[in-house]
């Protein structure tokens, strides 16, 4: 099973939906413990009147939708799926607090209908009027992974040609009260460039929107592919994580979920002393913050990386010498429980 | 690559029952679940009934075998009732190198845990016990039962509203066929809870008088709860245990309406594709299907759209159609499941399940549901649909074996 992917687009912390050269001049936040978006400016991109109604997630999840159909140079999908850990979080929490404030009396419906995971991809669809297919994951660390998943499969089975698949994740402030209470978070503000080098207890709070348009069909358009998806649960041991690394097309680089988190990136540190020694190694979650989909946003770098055949400085942990790069492969695991490897290949 | 896909299990949990004998018995004495609300503190407690599944969290925990001090979200209780039946039920056991999955959906996760830590925490924001919102999120459900079951190769959790999943057992169908799994687990669990009953509530589709199915006189739904999950094997995994199936997941479609977040349009047209979908994948001809489990939620839109869509499809000669959320209420994310194991019953047992608390046909169509018990039917293909918000609907086929 594989897929080609014709466009994509995200919105993240990064500059990354409006500046090309977005990995060359990062975006260096100093003293924080978060990272949030960097939101386009949606006039132009969204109708004024359907933007009035919907939250933020929506706004960026329906523009990186359209940007990416828009680079892929397609008008309608055959199916649309999406992903998200956390689903419409300002909207549940918007209708979750109505409830007690007013009583349970008289409550305004409109958060209600956009709490649901579903709210993007229908919004999607609605704009289209696209049929197709239409699903949503919302599993912690899967949910990009098994929405990538189902993607090929249908790619594979013929239900769809062209397929919109994304994740989002958005983080409001109640969200990172409550993940701070839990201890995900470094105490510390730091520097999002110089995340790896902390060596403290937890990593910083992200976010981000990222789509991708896959094809069955190799056009003048295809950047990369999606040759591989494959995830584990809660492995016993690390050689279970081996395993789950193992018989595919060996990789020329791998991207790895590093968060700075000191028991975490342990685990990291343990395969590129074993069957990762001698890949140079790259990492993404200090441009975007943790976050249950942020290998949505390293799966448009890693294409991005293919068609470019240059490896941006900024997610370089190690110094090596970087040939044709032909296979890349993204491994991260979230709080040692939903480890997952996609591979991005080139075309 | 594209195998049979045979379902060797079934679990359930609704207010109809506590498991698949109970409930086998509710359906055969036409004896619905739909009460008053007792087990939410809520308002509207004595104006809107539901369809509760009667046991404390921790009589449900005592069910599971899940231990006293742990937290556990009522959805991850009813989720790990029901797996645990269809799993026991099917009679599959483990060997080295099959691979085994969870597809579980949830709509409302643990939000009924989150509800008592936002008591507090909107108060003040260090407030709140942090165990009782760590359940929050949908997965969270699904990896408690999976760790509970010993799965590990594909775990994940499907939200698309009140098809959720339905499309859990299309996904689980999808990679049995691909030879992707050997044994997969797949439906659904939601629990009642404030949020739902409010939401709904403020879309003034909850009838106070409890849902009334492809009624004329229909007002609305009745939020319910419970979970319904069935096991599915590949042939080869069938084959090497030697047992019986129960019956086959023959055809299955996704279609998505696009025309309203939450209304269906007014011929059904997402409902029409994705039973037409169902009928081309399971190559079956409209006049095979033996039954209809319909999504019939109550709504006047819903069993107006389905009803078109049906007789779009079906022109003159629909087959006996009923919706059973008369029976468990509309129990949203577990709704596919459940109605999965109904239709699964229904083939089994031979029988064609009522449309309770039907009088009145509809004016806009030519046929009425069943609203009696039908025995020693003919029931070869159930066709059973789910609807959602957002236009994500759902139509599975059954097929005996």
């Amino acid at each position: 099973m594989e897929a080609y992917i014709n466009g994509y687009s995200s919105i993240s912390p990064q500059n990354s939906f409006t500046e090309e050269m977005f990995l060359q001049e990062p975006r260096d936040y100093n003293g924080v413990r978060f990272l949030k978006c960097v939101e386009p400016q949606y006039t132009g991109l969204l109708d004024p009147m359907a933007a009035r109604r919907m939250s933020r997630i929506i706004k960026m999840g329906v523009t990186a939708a359209m940007r990416c159909l828009k680079n892929a140079g397609l008008e309608k999908p055959g199916a649309i799926i999406t992903g998200t850990g956390m689903g419409c979080v300002e909207d549940t929490g918007r209708f979750l607090s109505s409830i007690y404030e007013n009583e349970e009396k008289l409550l305004n419906p409109t958060p209600f209908i956009q709490s649901t995971h579903n709210t993007v991809a229908a919004t999607i669809a609605l704009m289209l009027k696209c049929n197709g297919y239409n699903s949503t994951y919302g599993h912690r660390g899967f949910s990009f992974e098994t929405a990538l998943l189902d993607a090929l499969m249908l790619l594979a089975e013929g239900e769809a040609d062209e397929i919109l698949a994304g994740a989002l994740d958005e983080l409001t402030p109640d969200l990172f009260t409550i993940t701070d209470r839990l201890g995900f978070w470094k105490k510390e503000p730091v520097n999002n460039l110089r995340l790896g080098e902390y060596k403290t207890h937890g990593s910083i709070a992200g976010e981000g929107v990222a789509f991708l348009a896959l094809s069955r069909n190799k056009t003048e358009k295809s950047v990369a592919a999606i040759t591989s998806v494959r995830t584990l649960f809660n492995p016993e041991g690390f050689d279970e994580v081996e395993e789950l690394l193992k018989n595919q097309a060996k990789p020329n680089l791998v991207i790895l979920g590093i968060n700075g988190d000191n028991e975490g990136d342990r685990l990291y540190q343990k395969l590129r002393s074993g069957i990762f020694s001698n890949i140079p190694a790259l990492y993404y979650k200090h441009l975007c913050g943790e976050y249950d989909t942020s290998t949505a946003f390293a799966t448009t770098l890693a294409a991005r990386i293919i068609k470019d055949q240059h490896v941006p400085e900024i997610m370089k942990t190690d110094d090596h010498h970087y040939g044709t790069i032909n296979n890349i492969l993204i491994y991260n695991h979230l709080r040692n429980r939903d480890h997952s490897s996609i591979v991005v290949s080139s075309c | 690559m594209s195998g049979k896909v045979y379902i060797t299990g079934t679990g359930i949990i609704s207010s109809t029952g506590q498991n698949c004998k109970e409930v086998l018995d509710s359906l055969l004495s036409s004896r619905s679940g739909i009460g008053n609300l007792t087990l939410i503190d809520s308002v509207h407690k004595d104006e809107i009934p539901v369809a509760e599944v009667k046991a404390s969290n921790e009589l449900l925990k005592q069910l599971a075998g899940v231990p006293h001090r742990e937290t556990w979200s009522r959805t991850s209780l009813l989720g790990l009732i029901a797996v645990r039946e269809a799993l026991a039920s099917s009679g599959f056991t483990d060997s080295p190198g099959i691979r085994k999955g969870i597809i579980s959906a949830t709509t409302v996760g643990g939000m009924d845990r989150t509800e008592r830590f936002y008591k507090h925490f909107r108060k003040n924001n260090c407030h709140g016990r942090l165990r009782d919102v760590i359940t929050h999120d949908m997965g969270d459900s699904t990896e408690k039962i999976a760790g509970a079951c010993g799965i590990k190769d594909i775990v994940t959790t499907i939200s698309t509203a009140c098809s959720s999943s339905a499309n859990s057992i299309l996904l689980g169908s999808r990679l049995i066929s691909s030879g992707i799994l050997d044994m997969v687990v797949a439906g659904g669990a939601d629990s009642l809870t404030l949020f739902t009953l409010n939401g709904f509530n403020s879309l003034m589709i909850l009838d106070k008088r409890g849902c009334k199915p492809f009624d004329d006189d229909r007002n609305g739904l009745t939020l319910g709860e419970g979970a319904g999950y069935l096991v599915l094997e590949s042939e080869q995994s069938v084959e090497r245990s030697g047992r019986k199936a129960l019956a086959v997941v023959s055809g299955y479609g996704n279609a998505c309406d696009a025309f309203h977040q939450t209304a269906s349009s007014p011929d059904g047209d997402g409902a029409f594709l994705s039973m037409k979908k169902a009928l081309t994948r399971a190559q079956l001809d409209p006049s095979e299907i033996n039954y209809i489990n319909a999504h019939g939620t109550g709504t006047r839109n819903n069993d107006l759209s389905e009803g078109r869509a049906i007789e779009r499809l079906f022109a003159s000669s629909v087959p006996p159609f009923s919706s059973t959320k008369a029976y468990t209420g509309h129990t949203l994310g577990a709704a596919g499941g459940i109605e999965a194991v109904f239709s699964v019953m229904a083939i089994t047992e031979k029988c064609i399940w009522p449309s309770l608390h039907f009088s009145r046909p509809m004016n806009e169509l030519k046929f009425v549901p069943e609203g009696n018990l039908i025995r020693n039917a003919n029931v070869r293909n159930v066709l059973s649909n789910s609807f959602g918000f957002g236009g994500n609907n759902t139509s599975l086929i059954f097929t005996g074996i």
